[in-house]
């Protein structure tokens, strides 16, 4: 009988939901190598192998100057390989969000990616305790999507942040992008986001949102979000994991304990 | 035997010179592959091939039962052609298809619209089919619909709650994915081939390592294939424990819903686990893989893919257990075998509606040469049906990985990058959670691709989601969606 079997099902498992943010945070796999660091001093000005193995142009030489765009990486790893010196490593570091587009972009100047700061007080008031989000995927292929979701289910308990993902626009405070912004999609987002009511944030999770990502330069997509509204948050990935989006959210409305 | 003949004939993931593909005229092209759709053929894929200013039509079939592909191809032509839809509704999208990507008009074609391009900031997909009556009404949704999932449109035709028609108009993902491989692989490739639809990374990341292999005459090692047929059961795994989720959700059946959105995640983690990306991006390269299973790696995901394999076992019993749930699954969005059959349909879908069709078993490639999985089959074409199967190819592929993880082969995992031979062209089928992903590639006289043509399950299947709603209430429209679990981006390229 299921009924009895969910019961006792339910009693021996107790709480399924993660201590994080209270507890420390989850490990990301092994494998995954988290946001990556610059270190300029083991860069050779004249090689360019990471330059070369980028499947989406992430690392540029400009000036004899390299400069890694977070914002395109895919995190391939492929770079971090290449580089005989290692030049770029990976952190295992789960959080990635920035506020601002170039808050994402390493260089020597800026050798490891700035973090987002907060919303302002007033929005902080309005938004922190309960924030509703209505999810636009523009030609997202459906990782950042499922990622996304996933946030939703028992083990990450999204709600007990008073965030929630909602079915329209109207009952919104912003909108969540994924995708290129394919120009199908192009006219759908902008009447979205302006049925959103003021005041309003955009976050945009996944590489294809903020920058296009492996599909930067098609005439097809719009190269990210960016150019059809302002974005609040950037959340970088391909997919984020969802440790990285919940991040994201908590720091965006000020809900991480200090130094985390 | 050779009951594709004329076509040229070839084992999924070879290839053949250019030059001996089989020409034709276009009528006779028309008329042979009928003939061999009557003889129990199915259209893999469909697709032009600019020729200076005209266009050769490529005809890519499949004979399930002897286990062999066909290819021919037309003379170049422009202008119209004999529309095969009529009498073979399995070729209407692609029809259409051609038709928008070169302007070779299918005459005699019932329904020739768009099928993705967009016509500004928005695709180019009316007018919709109406159905008109005093009682008929039209219910419009999307692109944008109310959960987080790609978007799409459908136009319902009702009369009262019962659906008589849904038409589905898609095109907002595109993303010119198959534009852009013209002179590829280009950088960017691998990365796009992994996205062309996010949940079946695996699914389209292997077949077009398969593309790249068969055409410069190369096999990946034999460890990077098991790997890749451990990914691939990884991949359907998740998905198919998060479609038996979403399904008990549509039915307010929560404990189910709960458990089986947890355990999804889990199943990602062990892709992860395997790559370091949850949906085993990186993971696949020409040549091979990029990661290896060393032996504690291996264990570990042993143990814990026996744990989940356990937790969605039990998860899926409670949903079998509950009369209340299989009563809202019976004889609700039924698709027949016979339309099941006529328009094509491929994957777990198919499979529900009585066709013994998978390529892991038909069309075995890679790893499936030496290892196969039963199929699971359900006759009954509904809900309850397309659940069903699913829930055996939990099982089923839970027991596959568990065999494969105790037999490990020793080896490389990547050979020297593959380098193209020109002038050639290559089929490759994999099957993917959804179905039959097809990838064909042709080479110009340099090695580089002159055209590359993607088929994901969901081009064959959506025209069945659209059949299971007529006489059906469109209350039930969600749980129909989520039993076919159609990819959008997949279908839109």
């Amino acid at each position: 009988m299921y009924i009895f079997d969910t019961l006792t099902n339910r009693l021996k498992r107790g709480c399924m939901t993660m201590a994080f943010p209270k507890g420390p945070a989850p490990d990301l796999p092994d494998r995954h190598g988290g946001a990556l660091r610059l270190d300029p001093s083991k860069c050779s000005a004249t090689c360019a192998l990471c330059v070369e193995v980028c499947p989406s142009q992430a690392i540029v030489r400009s000036n004899g100057q390299l400069r890694l765009d977070l914002g395109r990486c895919l995190f391939c790893a492929d770079c971090v390989t290449a580089c005989p010196q290692g030049a770029i490593q990976q952190t295992n570091d789960h959080r990635l969000a920035a506020r601002r587009r170039e808050d994402l972009v390493l260089s020597p100047a800026q050798t490891e990616m700035r973090l987002a700061e907060a919303l302002d007080e007033k929005m902080r008031r309005l938004f922190g305790r309960s924030l509703r989000l209505r999810q636009v995927s523009a030609g997202g292929c459906g990782a950042c999507e499922a990622d996304i979701n996933v946030l939703g289910t028992i083990g990450w308990d999204l709600s007990r942040f008073g965030i929630q993902y909602v079915a329209s626009p109207r009952h919104a405070d912003g909108v969540l992008i994924t995708g290129p912004v394919s120009k199908g999609m192009e006219l759908a987002l902008r009447k979205t986001w302006e049925a959103v009511p003021e005041p309003r944030i955009a976050i945009a999770v996944g590489a294809c949102a903020i920058s296009g990502g492996p599909f930067a330069g098609h005439a097809q997509t719009n190269d990210g979000a960016g150019s059809i509204v302002p974005i609040d948050l950037h959340i970088p990935g391909c997919p984020p994991h969802p440790l990285t989006i919940l991040d994201g959210y908590l720091r965006l409305l000020d809900r991480l304990e200090k130094n985390r | 035997m050779n009951t594709l003949a004329p076509f040229f004939i070839f084992p999924n993931g070879s290839s053949v010179s250019w030059p001996a593909v089989p020409v034709f005229s276009i009528t006779k092209l028309v008329r042979v592959t009928g003939e061999l759709l009557d003889r129990g053929a199915r259209i893999c894929s469909w697709f032009g091939v600019q020729d200076h200013e005209e266009t050769c039509l490529v005809a890519i079939l499949a004979m399930d039962s002897e286990s062999v592909l066909g290819v021919a191809r037309s003379e170049p032509i422009s202008g119209s052609y004999p529309s095969l839809t009529p009498r073979y509704p399995q070729a209407h999208l692609f029809e259409r298809e051609v038709w928008e990507q070169h302007g070779l008009v299918p005459l005699g074609h019932p329904w020739i619209k768009p099928v993705r391009h967009a016509n500004g900031t928005a695709p180019a997909n009316a007018p919709f089919f109406r159905v008109d009556g005093g009682e008929v009404h039209e219910v419009a949704v999307g692109p944008v619909h109310a959960g987080v999932i790609e978007p799409g449109h459908f136009r319902f035709q009702c009369q009262g709650e019962e659906v008589l028609h849904l038409e589905i108009a898609l095109g907002y993902q595109h993303r010119g994915v198959e534009e852009h491989m013209g002179g590829g692989p280009h950088r960017a490739t691998m990365s796009q081939m992994e996205t062309v639809s996010g949940d079946a990374t695996i699914a389209h990341a292997t077949a077009h390592a398969m593309v790249m292999e068969s055409l410069a005459g190369i096999e990946a090692p034999l460890r990077a294939q098991w790997l890749r047929a451990l990914a691939l059961e990884l991949e359907r795994l998740a998905n198919h424990t998060g479609d038996m989720g979403a399904l008990a959700g549509d039915v307010a059946f929560l404990p189910t819903m709960s458990a089986c959105g947890k355990i999804r995640g889990d199943f990602l983690n062990l892709t992860a686990l395997m790559c370091g990306n949850r949906f085993g991006r990186g993971l696949i390269r020409p040549g091979g893989c990029r990661h290896d299973l060393d032996p504690q790696r291996l264990q570990t995901l042993k143990a814990r893919l026996e744990t989940h394999l356990a937790d969605v076992e039990q998860a899926t019993a409670w949903f079998w257990d509950a009369a209340s749930v299989r009563v809202r699954f019976l004889n609700v969005g039924v698709v027949h075998t016979s339309q099941a059959s006529d328009i094509g349909l491929v994957g777990p879908a198919a499979r529900a509606s009585g066709l013994v069709r998978d390529v892991r078993y038909d069309h075995p490639a890679g790893w499936h040469r030496f290892s196969q999985a039963p199929v699971a089959v359900w006759p009954s074409g509904d809900i309850l049906a397309r659940a069903r199967v699913k829930s055996l190819e939990i099982q089923r592929s839970g027991r596959y990985l568990l065999e494969q993880l105790d037999g490990p082969v020793d080896g490389d995992i990547l050979a020297p990058a593959p380098v193209p031979a020109p002038e050639s062209l290559t089929a490759a089928l994999v099957e993917g959670w959804r179905g039959e992903v097809c990838h064909a590639a042709l080479t110009d006289h340099s090695g580089r691709f002159r055209r590359y043509k993607i088929t994901d399950p969901s081009f064959h299947n959506w025209t069945g989601l659209a059949l299971s709603l007529r006489g059906t209430a469109i209350s039930d429209f969600p749980l129909c969606n989520k039993s076919f679990t159609l990819s959008y981006c997949g279908f839109d390229l």
